[in-house]
């Protein structure tokens, strides 16, 4: 079977620093993966290796069995990634439909934009999928003035839109409240009935767990063993996870 | 949150009704604060002036002076708003604008053998916009490629281009008389009816083109984005680096023009061409609105902010001050602008 997302032996150096070392990371159609690893492992620099921010110094990247170079924001986009980064990328002193179509504005061949469809696509997102009611939060207001849920709402909307094919969520309960974490569970596996496939970052192992089909390991760039979730407990993978961060090895 | 229980396949229908939101005194109020701040203060010295020297401000040659003279610098405040959205800022313009009149002259003189004042004046104003757009290219590639701020490398640059006026015409200035028999003296600064000035037709141009740039196309919104979080932008595949570099070459070719007005009007060139208008062009930027912590201005307002500080010069003399007193009110109406602007922003969140 070919795989939606293939990264082969994948390194990225920042000068001295090695951040990440022989990464192999596979991606199946319809597959959720759950990535996990300590603080500074190395799990954002792979994120962003696949949303084409980061530039690997050595290795291959494969979009369904096809190798792609060079690979940029603009081009991971057209391939079907999007990401909804730790940092939510927003613009807050900018309104909401300015957000939703950051960096992929709608407008014609000579780059004008087409303003009013923007606004009426955010109005209805905002109706639909957002579910927000309040009457703060219109295609015209700024989202700086948001919470925490709400702005975590538009870099997922926004994350939808575009018809992504591979759904990268960079540690998405940050900052969440707990029935807004529940939310966002009930929401991965959702990812998984519509047939599309997702990269799961979460400091909470459970979140993870739950949702994933498959959890990679990451420690200190590598990566450092994988695990079907049906076949492992989740307490087990815990005290693994705590060995592998004191010693690097599993057992 | 409800995002999480939407479904991730559904593909965008047609929208059959515009979002509309009804119109309230309220919001409008808030969310034009600042240009609403700036009529406000534009509206309250005009009224100041006109009591203090209602001899001089109720006479319509004080605005035809005005339109005359404030479009020299105005027109540079408009795409150098563009590049303070982007939170970066460009102070070497005043040059740009003498270099580019030095690739005029020589351009000029390079294509004598075609005798033909008109072609040569023509290629001649070509090859001054285009000497204007490289230089800020090079402003931007300096600033983006090695990642050095803009305040820094246009200090430079500023000093750089000067020095480079100075030698390539060795300090001399020249008249420029053989450019009234062309039409470009016409076209540029000519004036419609014997009363309306052509630089303030190219004024007004220049700030609508400005608008509709920033407004109404990708480029605009790429540089509102970048100003506010350049991070994010980049997150989102927004190309950063163009962006602020067509920026910086956008404010070249503007300024490299305004040289050209402003040379032509008096048919002369000094070699320190620009040197004045470097505080009130950057004065009308701020007294407009324009944040100095990028993502936020308008074009509006710069344009009402140009001819503020234009005024100000105009009524400090007829309301009976020495013109000593010009960059002290200066200074005041600055200070107490961008803190006027930075606490209706405040307000307005």
């Amino acid at each position: 079977m070919e795989y939606r997302l293939e990264l082969r032996n994948v390194s990225k150096s920042f000068g001295e620093v090695q951040a990440l070392e022989d990464i192999n990371f596979q991606l199946g159609q319809n597959e959720i993966v759950g990535l996990l690893g300590d603080n500074g492992a190395g799990k954002s620099t792979l994120i962003k290796i696949i949303t084409g921010y980061y530039q690997p110094t050595s290795g291959e990247i494969y979009f369904n069995g096809r190798k792609v170079d060079h690979l940029s924001v603009p081009k991971a986009r057209e391939l079907g990634v999007e990401t909804v980064y730790q940092e939510r990328a927003l613009a807050e002193l900018q309104t909401l439909w300015r957000n939703i179509f950051l960096g992929r504005e709608l407008c014609n061949s000579m780059g004008f934009l087409d303003i009013q469809r923007m606004r009426d696509e955010t109005h209805r997102l905002m109706t639909q999928s957002m579910g927000f009611t309040s009457h703060a939060v219109s295609p015209d207001s700024r989202v700086g003035k948001y919470s925490g849920g709400e702005k975590q709402g538009v870099a997922i909307v926004r994350a939808l839109f575009f018809d992504a094919e591979i759904i990268v969520l960079d540690e998405p309960t940050m900052g969440l409240s707990l029935k807004e974490s529940a939310k966002l569970v009930n929401f991965v596996t959702n990812i998984k009935q519509a047939g599309k496939s997702a990269i799961f970052i979460d400091h909470n192992i459970f979140h993870v767990y739950n949702v994933a089909d498959r959890v990679v390991v990451i420690d200190r760039g590598r990566v450092a063993g994988e695990f079907l979730t049906k076949s492992i407990g989740v307490t087990e993978l815990m005290d693994k996870m705590v060995r592998v961060a004191e010693t690097g090895k599993f057992d | 949150m409800d995002a999480m229980n939407s479904q991730i396949n559904e593909t965008a229908p047609e929208v059959s009704q515009h979002f509309k939101v009804p119109f309230s005194f309220r919001r409008f109020v808030r969310t034009n604060s600042a240009q609403l701040g700036i009529l406000g203060v534009f509206l309250t010295l005009w009224i100041i002036f006109i009591v203090s020297a209602p001899k001089t401000f109720l006479s319509g040659l004080i605005y035809s002076a005005f339109m005359s003279s404030i479009p020299f610098f105005a027109i540079m405040a408009i795409p150098l708003t563009i590049v303070v959205i982007a939170k970066e800022i460009d102070l070497s313009f005043p040059s740009i604008m003498a270099m580019g009149m030095v690739a005029f002259s020589f351009t000029y003189n390079w294509t004598a053998f075609l005798d033909n004042t008109t072609l040569q004046v023509g290629l001649a104003i070509i090859a001054a916009l285009v000497t204007g757009s490289i230089i800020g290219w090079i402003n931007g590639v300096i600033i983006v490629k090695f990642g050095i701020p803009s305040l820094v490398v246009t200090i430079g640059t500023q000093f750089f281009w000067r020095g480079a006026v100075l030698v390539l015409t060795q300090g001399a200035n020249f008249t420029l008389i053989f450019i009234k028999k062309t039409i470009f003296y016409t076209l540029l600064v000519g004036k419609i009816g014997g009363y309306f000035p052509m630089q303030m037709v190219w004024l007004i141009l220049i700030t609508i083109i400005g608008w509709v740039m920033l407004n109404r196309h990708r480029f605009g919104a790429h540089i509102y984005l970048v100003g506010d979080n350049i991070n994010s932008a980049e997150l989102m595949g927004v190309n950063t680096g163009r962006t602020r570099i067509q920026a910086f070459m956008l404010i070249g070719l503007i300024s490299a023009f305004a040289g050209v007005i402003a040379s032509f009007y008096v048919a002369y060139f000094w070699p320190s061409l620009g040197d004045g208008y470097l505080l009130s062009t950057l004065a009308s930027v701020f007294l407009g609105g324009t944040s100095v912590f990028g993502g936020t201005g308008t074009i509006l307002g710069t344009f009402l902010g140009a001819f503020i500080i234009g005024a100000i010069e105009a009524a400090t003399v007829a309301i009976g001050l020495t013109g000593y007193w010009t960059n002290l009110i200066y200074g005041l109406i600055i200070v107490l602008s961008v803190i006027m602007h930075t606490y209706l922003r405040k307000r307005g969140e």
